[in-house]
């Protein structure tokens, strides 16, 4: 019996020709990512257990990003404690104000993510870098603590369930469509402690940065991981980002998977997660008039600059619809500078949004875009829980960014350009 | 362990209801405690008495990794959560905090708020006084009995690192 991508990472990482699902283990970690939110605790840990040092300063890459640039005296006195502490430490990534950007779509973008590595962050959407071969997943302030301490970390190994996802994506829908269609489908514990392993014809024929907003939201069907083999897409995306040296590791054909779930896509329509769970997604065509109040384009999921193009190509020469607020936060700054570049920032200006400096914001009801009771905000980000962009009476819909922008454009939540000239 | 329960029989309830991300500028135990599980029960805070148990449905603890969770349940007062099932980042903060964390589909149906019980963690049995009832639980891993035994994953660590 073969075994699985996320298996063979795995193996490797304790020093085992091979690991079987269930099995305990302490495996290396190679990329411990430290942000802002999650990081403080680790100190305070790492100080009260005897002034614990870091094993692998290099092996650490520290992204403030939730509520930056600082939203208030709080949050500006964490950053400074990590700030302090890298300097102790002597942990030289470390991306401040004028670099910094949302974390898991910077640590890619600066080429921290390589395939065969495993990557832990104290943040739920860590899954994203799995779309480049890499064991990523999220973990808590403790296990960040440990694994600082030690360079190694506890994991059960978790069964993978295979998605097959065949057929030809129509004009007009994208990446986060499927994945909440995949939601939809399983619902938001159907994946709940195992690797989602994503393949077919349709994942072959993704951008790099599209099979990120796949994995991103594996953590939302309850997942460990999600993950994609690589092939050339991927290698020549980090081949241009890095210089370090990395295995690559693919599935076997006869791999075991707990489950096997084909998925055509060739009817699916765009998409929107209704409130109040990412696994309420109904086809934007059968929601009936909802009006909203905000457009908030960004995120870990949806802020990456072909994001930033779609919502560009809805909106030039048009006007945000009166009474509508739109937000657009590119998710790096890199992805600030090239959307400067090629005129998306002066398309969404002028029509009528504000374009905000790379954070996480309002995406988790930090700042920059924050709900009143009442209001509604439909949104290229990945969770509309209750109270998630800010009073626990408003309310998020979750969408592809081309649909965000339609939707600023019209008022209300409407199927976008692309998809009905199709 | 014994205590009063508190229900909220419903399924993923998750961690930005337990305790809300504009609460995360802070992480202390204490400051914490006094927003736990605010938009679900704004009176929480006040029924819950030292050594309580939360009783909850299907998914506990889903969404944000924020061990904040676990910290403010605990500074609250929270000793334990039983629940039909938890998500895996909630469960780790719970295992590597040395928290106790039952699934137990048993008592999700049967228990009620106020109800006094009493968990037995050898027997893998929750005895629910005030109804006369007990309810096997899934026994607690041997590794998360282990860490819960020696006081959290740091103190294992600490070890570790000393050796
Ligand atoms: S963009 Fe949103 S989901 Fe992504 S890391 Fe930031 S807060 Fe979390």
């Amino acid at each position: 019996m073969g075994s699985t991508i996320t298996e063979k990472i795995l193996a490797a990482h304790c020093g085992r020709e091979i690991v079987r699902p269930g099995e305990l283990i302490n495996a290396e970690i190679d990329v411990i990512m430290c942000h802002d939110v999650t990081t403080t605790p680790a100190i305070d840990l790492l100080k009260a257990h005897g002034n614990l040092h870091v094993a692998y300063p290099e092996r650490v890459v520290i992204m403030p990003d939730h509520f930056v640039p600082n939203k208030d005296i709080k949050s500006a006195e964490m950053v400074a404690k990590i700030r302090r502490w890298a300097k102790e430490e002597k942990i030289e990534k470390f991306y401040e104000i004028g670099r910094h950007g949302v974390c898991h779509a910077l640590l890619p973008e600066q080429g921290h993510v390589r395939p065969g590595t495993t990557i832990i962050c104290a943040d739920s959407h860590t899954s994203t870098h799995g779309a480049l071969g890499a064991f990523a997943t999220g973990i808590g302030s403790t296990d960040l603590a440990a694994a600082l301490a030690t360079g190694e970390l506890w994991f059960k190994v978790p069964e993978t369930i295979l998605f097959k996802i065949q057929g030809t994506l129509r004009k007009g829908v994208f990446a986060k469509d499927v994945i909440l269609e995949i939601i939809r489908r399983i619902g938001v514990d159907g994946a709940l402690y195992k690797a989602m392993e994503f393949t077919g014809n349709v994942v072959d024929e993704l951008s790099v940065e599209s099979r990120m907003t796949l994995c991103n939201m594996a953590i939302e069907a309850g997942a460990k991981s999600g993950i994609i083999n690589p092939d050339e897409k991927t290698l020549d995306y980090v081949q241009v980002r890095s210089n370090e040296s990395f295995d690559v590791y693919t599935s076997d054909p006869d791999a075991e998977y707990s489950d096997v779930i084909d998925i055509d896509v060739s009817d699916l329509e765009p998409l929107v997660a209704l409130p109040h769970l990412p696994s309420n997604g109904k086809p934007v065509s059968e929601i009936g008039d909802i009006p909203i109040d905000q457009a908030w384009l960004g995120s870990c999921t949806n802020g990456r600059i072909e994001d930033l193009r779609k919502a560009a190509a809805e909106m030039k020469g048009k006007k945000v619809a009166e009474g509508v607020r739109m937000i657009v936060v590119p998710a790096t700054s890199d992805i600030w500078k090239q959307a400067n570049r090629e005129g998306l920032l002066d398309i969404f200006m002028e029509a009528g949004a504000t374009v905000s400096t790379p954070t996480c914001g309002a995406c988790l009801g930090g700042h920059m875009g924050i709900l009143a009771a009442g209001e509604r905000c439909i949104s290229s980000t990945n969770r509309n829980f209750v109270g998630r962009m800010g009073s626990p009476e408003s309310e998020v819909y979750l969408a592809s960014p081309a649909t965000v922008a339609a939707s600023a454009i019209a008022g209300k939540i409407v199927n976008s350009n692309a998809y009905k000239q199709d | 362990m014994k205590g009063k329960a508190h229900c909220y029989p419903r399924d993923h309830i998750n961690t930005d209801e337990i305790i809300p991300a504009r609460y995360l500028n802070m992480d202390q135990e204490k400051e914490l405690a006094a927003h736990a599980m605010e938009d679900i029960d704004t009176t929480f805070v006040k029924k819950v008495r030292e050594g309580d148990f939360i009783v909850a449905g299907e998914d506990f603890g889903c969404g944000s990794s924020r061990e904040h969770a676990v910290w403010a349940l605990r500074g609250a007062g929270i000793r334990a959560v039983i629940a039909g099932s938890f998500a895996r980042i909630f469960y780790r903060n719970c295992i590597n905090n040395g928290f106790l964390a039952i699934e137990c589909p048993e008592a999700i149906q049967k228990v009620h708020t106020g109800d006094r019980l009493t968990i037995d963690l050898k027997s893998g049995k929750i005895l629910n006084e005030t109804k006369q009832e007990s309810y096997t639980f899934a026994p607690v891993p041997d590794f998360a009995l282990q860490i819960l035994e020696s006081g959290g994953l740091m103190k294992t660590i600490v070890q570790k690192v000393k050796s």
